[in-house]
C-alpha cells in the first residue's frame, strides 16, 4: 500500500499543528462556535448528541496491520474501546473529548492517517473496490488513481469552501462495489475500441433527500488528464452551484438545473486551458504504482495443498462460511475472506479494541500484513491462501468475526441513527438488530440470498436507503418514528432508486413489515431468482398488498 | 487609515472603496462592477489608482477585457464559506495574467489566508483588524502543497 514520503509526512504534521492552535484558539474563545465550525469539520469532528465524533479517513478503505493496531489503541485510550465503519470505508469515534482531538489526530499521524477532509463542504475521501487488485475482471487496478486523486483533493486551495460536501470514487471492473453511480463524480477504467484504458466520468450522482443516478459526462478519458479533468468538473461546480439553500447545493442539483450537456460544455471549455499544466507524467504514475504491486503469492498455493477440499467436505460450519464470506482471488489458491461486523444484536459496523488488534494479527499471519474497510461496512483481508482459510476461521469466529452473513439480509447498512448523531428523526441500531435477531437462522437467510437492506434514521440518508433492496427510512411524525420502506433499488452496476412501498409503517411493525416482505418473495419467486430481480420483475404492488393486507 | 495585510506584512490602506452613489474622490478609489460597466468613460479618466470590486455572483468573465484599467481588484468574500472567489482569483492570475493587486474583502478570516494567497490573492481586510500580527503566521501553515497553485505552479507531482 502507498508510503508517505517527507512531503506527505510534513503536510499532514503541520495539519496536526495547525488544527492544535485552532482548538485553542476556540477553547480560548477566539473563535466563535461558528467560526471554528468549519475548520474542525474539515478535520473530521462533529458535535453530536452525547459528545463530539471523529471521523477518520482511510483512503479507499486500506489499513496496515500497524494502523489498525493504532486505531485500537486511540479508541482505548480515547474514546470507549470501539470504533464504527461507515459505508465511505472510513471509520468513526462516538466519544472523543474536543480536548484530545489534536492528540488523536497526532498518534494517527504518526501511522500514517489523518482525519483531513473526512467532513465539511470539500472533497472528502477518495473510495474504492475493496477488491481492487485481486478482483480477476479488473481491467486496471483502481488504488493508484485513487491514490493520485488523494493527494490532488488534499488541502486543494481552491475548493476548501465548495457550495457542499464532494465525494469521488473509483472503480477498475464492470462490478461496481463503490456506488460509483452515487457519487458525485464516479470514475469507471474502461477500455476504448483502441484497447486503450482509461476513465468514464460520471457527474451528478447522490443520496440524501434527492438520490440521483450520476451521468455520463465523458465516456473515455485518457489517464494522463484525469487531474485536469477533475480539476475543471470542481472549478465549474465551485462557480455554479448554488449557495442560497444547502439542500440544493450537491453538484447532482446543479446538472439538473442546467442540464448535462450544459455542464459538459462548461467543463470542457475549462479544461480546455488547464489540460497541460495538470497533465500526468508516468514518473509519477509509475511512483505511485510502485506502492500497490502484487505480493509474493505462492504460485502453488492451489496444488500444494489438499487439506482445504477435505475440511469442506467434513465441516459444514465452515463450509457456509467460506461459500458466504468469501471471494473470488484472480491467483488460483488465494481467495479474499470477509471479516463480518454485522452478528446480530451489535451495531453494524462497530468494531472493539480488542477484535482490532485480533484483526491485525491475523492481517500480518494471513493476509500480507493488510486489511481493507468496505462500503458495507465490513472488513476484508484480501490475499489468504486456501490453506490458511481453516486457521482463519477459528480465529475470527472465537471473536464473533465470521458471521456467515455478507451480502444476507443480516448484512445491514445501518447509520448510528437517533442513537448518536444530532440529524436523525428515528432510531435505526436498535431496528437493524432486531431484524438481524429475527432472522437469525441461517438455513433461511442463505435460501434468501443476496438481499440488501439499508436503513437510514433520517433523510440525509447515511445508510443509502434509496439503493437498498430494500431500503428503510426512519420519519418523525408528531414527535413519534415512523418508517419509510423503499423497494427496488440498487448501488450497483445495474444502479437504480428504491420504489416507495406506501404509507410509514409504525415502529413496532418494522420488523414484521420485513418477514411480510420476505414471505411475499419466497412465494412469488421463480427458481433462483433474486430478490431484487424479482421486485423488478412483479413491481411493488404485490408486495405491497402482502404488507398493508396484514394490518387487517 | 485601516490597517491591511499586503505581502504578508502590515501596511496602511491607501485605497477608498466609493458606494455606486458616493461622489468620486481623488486618490485611489475602488468601485463596484455595475458602476464600472455604467461610468467606465468617466472613470477611465480617474487620476489616482483605479479598482474594481467583484462578488461571486459577478461576472468575472465581462471586465477581462478591461483589467488593464485596474491596479486593484477586490473580491468579496460575504461569509468566509463562499468559496466562489478563489476560483476568481485563480482565473485572473493563472488564466488572465493579472498582476495587479487582488484583495479579499469581507468575511476574511486567519485560517482561510493560506489558501486565499495559494489562490493568488495578496492582500487582505480582515474581518477582524486586531489580530493581523497574529494572522501574519497562518502563511506558513503548511510549507508544501499537492496541487499546481499560483504561487507554485509546478504540481508537487512534478517537483518530487
Amino acid at each position: 500500500m502507498y508510503q508517505y514520503d517527507k512531503y506527505d509526512q510534513t503536510m499532514i504534521d503541520q495539519r496536526v499543528a495547525q488544527f492544535r492552535d485552532q482548538t485553542r484558539r476556540f477553547l480560548a474563545g477566539e473563535l466563535t462556535e461558528e467560526q471554528f465550525r468549519p475548520l474542525r469539520l474539515m478535520n473530521g469532528l462533529y458535535i453530536q448528541i452525547h459528545a463530539p465524533m471523529l471521523r477518520v479517513a482511510v483512503p479507499y478503505g486500506m489499513m496496515s496491520s500497524r494502523q489498525v493496531r493504532k486505531i485500537a489503541e486511540v479508541a482505548r485510550r480515547y474514546d470507549k474501546g470501539f470504533v464504527h465503519f461507515t459505508t465511505r470505508q472510513n471509520f468513526q469515534m462516538n466519544w472523543p473529548k474536543l480536548e484530545d482531538v489534536p492528540d488523536i489526530l497526532a498518534e494517527l499521524a504518526s501511522v500514517q492517517m489523518h482525519a483531513i477532509q473526512s467532513s465539511g463542504n470539500c472533497i472528502r475521501n477518495t473510495t474504492s473496490d475493496q477488491l481492487a487488485g485481486v478482483n480477476a475482471n479488473e481491467i486496471e487496478d483502481p488504488r493508484p488513481w485513487a491514490e493520485i486523486i488523494r493527494q490532488w483533493s488534499t488541502f486543494h486551495p481552491e475548493f476548501a469552501y465548495l457550495p457542499r460536501k464532494f465525494k469521488i470514487a473509483v472503480v477498475g471492473s464492470h462490478e461496481d462495489r463503490a456506488a460509483t453511480k452515487l457519487h458525485d463524480i464516479g470514475l469507471h477504467l474502461v477500455k476504448n475500441h483502441e484497447g486503450d484504458v482509461g476513465f468514464e466520468v460520471l457527474v451528478g450522482g447522490g443520496l440524501g433527500r434527492t438520490p440521483i443516478i450520476g451521468e455520463q459526462i465523458r465516456p473515455f478519458l485518457e489517464k494522463q488528464d484525469l487531474l485536469s479533468y477533475l480539476e475543471a468538473i470542481l472549478r465549474v461546480y465551485n462557480r455554479l452551484g448554488r449557495r442560497d439553500n444547502k439542500y440544493k447545493a450537491r453538484i447532482k442539483i446543479t446538472v439538473r438545473e442546467h442540464g448535462i450537456n450544459h455542464i459538459r460544455e462548461l467543463v470542457e471549455a475549462e479544461w480546455v486551458h488547464i489540460r497541460d499544466q495538470l497533465k500526468l507524467d508516468k514518473k509519477e504514475v509509475e511512483r505511485v504504482k510502485q506502492y500497490f504491486t502484487e505480493p509474493a503469492y505462492e504460485l502453488d498455493a492451489a496444488d500444494s495443498d489438499s487439506s482445504y477440499a477435505d475440511l469442506l467436505a467434513q465441516d459444514k460450519e465452515f463450509a457456509l462460511w467460506v461459500k458466504q464470506n468469501t471471494a473470488d482471488h484472480k491467483v488460483s489458491g488465494y481467495r479474499a475472506v470477509y471479516v463480518s461486523l454485522k452478528k446480530p444484536g451489535q451495531a453494524p459496523g462497530d468494531i472493539t479494541s480488542e477484535q482490532l488488534e485480533v484483526v491485525a494479527d491475523l492481517a500480518d499471519e494471513f493476509s500480507f500484513g493488510e486489511v481493507r474497510s468496505t462500503h458495507t461496512q465490513n472488513l476484508v483481508y484480501t490475499d489468504v491462501k486456501q490453506a490458511d482459510l481453516y486457521a482463519l476461521w477459528l480465529r475470527l469466529n472465537a471473536e464473533n468475526l465470521a458471521t456467515p452473513n455478507i451480502n444476507t439480509l443480516t448484512d445491514i447498512i445501518c447509520c448510528p441513527g437517533l442513537d448518536y448523531c444530532g440529524l436523525a428523526n428515528a432510531t435505526s441500531i436498535p431496528l437493524s438488530k432486531g431484524i438481524a435477531q429475527r432472522f437469525d437462522d441461517l438455513d433461511y437467510l442463505h435460501d434468501l440470498g443476496d438481499i440488501k437492506i439499508k436503513f437510514s434514521g433520517c433523510m440525509n440518508g447515511c445508510a443509502h436507503q434509496s439503493v437498498g433492496h430494500i431500503g428503510i427510512l426512519g420519519v418523525d411524525k408528531k414527535g413519534e418514528e415512523w418508517y419509510q420502506f423503499t423497494l427496488g433499488g440498487s448501488s450497483e452496476a445495474d444502479a437504480s432508486l428504491g420504489e416507495r412501498l406506501g404509507r410509514a409503517i409504525p415502529k413496532d411493525e418494522v420488523v414484521d413489515t420485513v418477514a411480510h416482505l420476505l414471505d411475499a418473495y419466497i412465494d412469488l419467486r421463480y427458481e433462483d431468482e433474486s430478490f431484487l430481480a424479482t421486485v423488478r420483475r412483479i413491481g411493488v404492488d404485490p408486495f405491497k398488498e402482502r404488507v398493508y393486507a396484514a394490518d387487517h | 487609515m485601516q490597517q491591511i495585510i499586503k505581502d504578508r506584512e502590515i501596511v496602511e490602506d491607501n485605497w477608498q472603496h466609493l458606494d455606486d452613489e458616493a461622489a468620486l474622490v481623488a486618490g485611489n478609489i475602488t468601485v463596484s462592477i455595475t458602476r464600472w460597466q455604467e461610468q467606465h468613460e468617466t472613470l477611465s479618466h480617474h487620476e489616482g489608482g483605479l479598482g474594481i470590486r467583484l462578488s461571486g455572483d459577478d461576472p468575472l468573465e465581462e471586465i477581462v477585457p478591461d483589467l488593464g484599467r485596474f491596479q486593484l481588484v477586490v473580491l468579496l468574500f460575504p461569509a468566509f464559506t463562499d468559496g466562489r472567489c478563489y476560483s476568481y482569483a485563480r482565473l485572473l492570475r493563472d488564466r488572465y495574467n493579472f498582476k495587479g493587486e487582488i484583495r479579499a474583502q469581507g468575511d476574511v478570516l486567519y485560517d482561510q489566508l493560506f489558501y486565499m494567497s495559494q489562490c493568488g490573492i495578496n492582500s487582505f481586510e480582515l474581518a477582524n483588524p486586531n489580530r493581523l500580527t497574529q494572522a501574519l503566521a497562518a502563511f506558513d501553515d503548511f510549507s508544501e502543497s499537492y496541487q499546481a497553485t499560483v504561487l507554485r505552479p509546478e504540481p508537487l507531482f512534478r517537483r518530487r
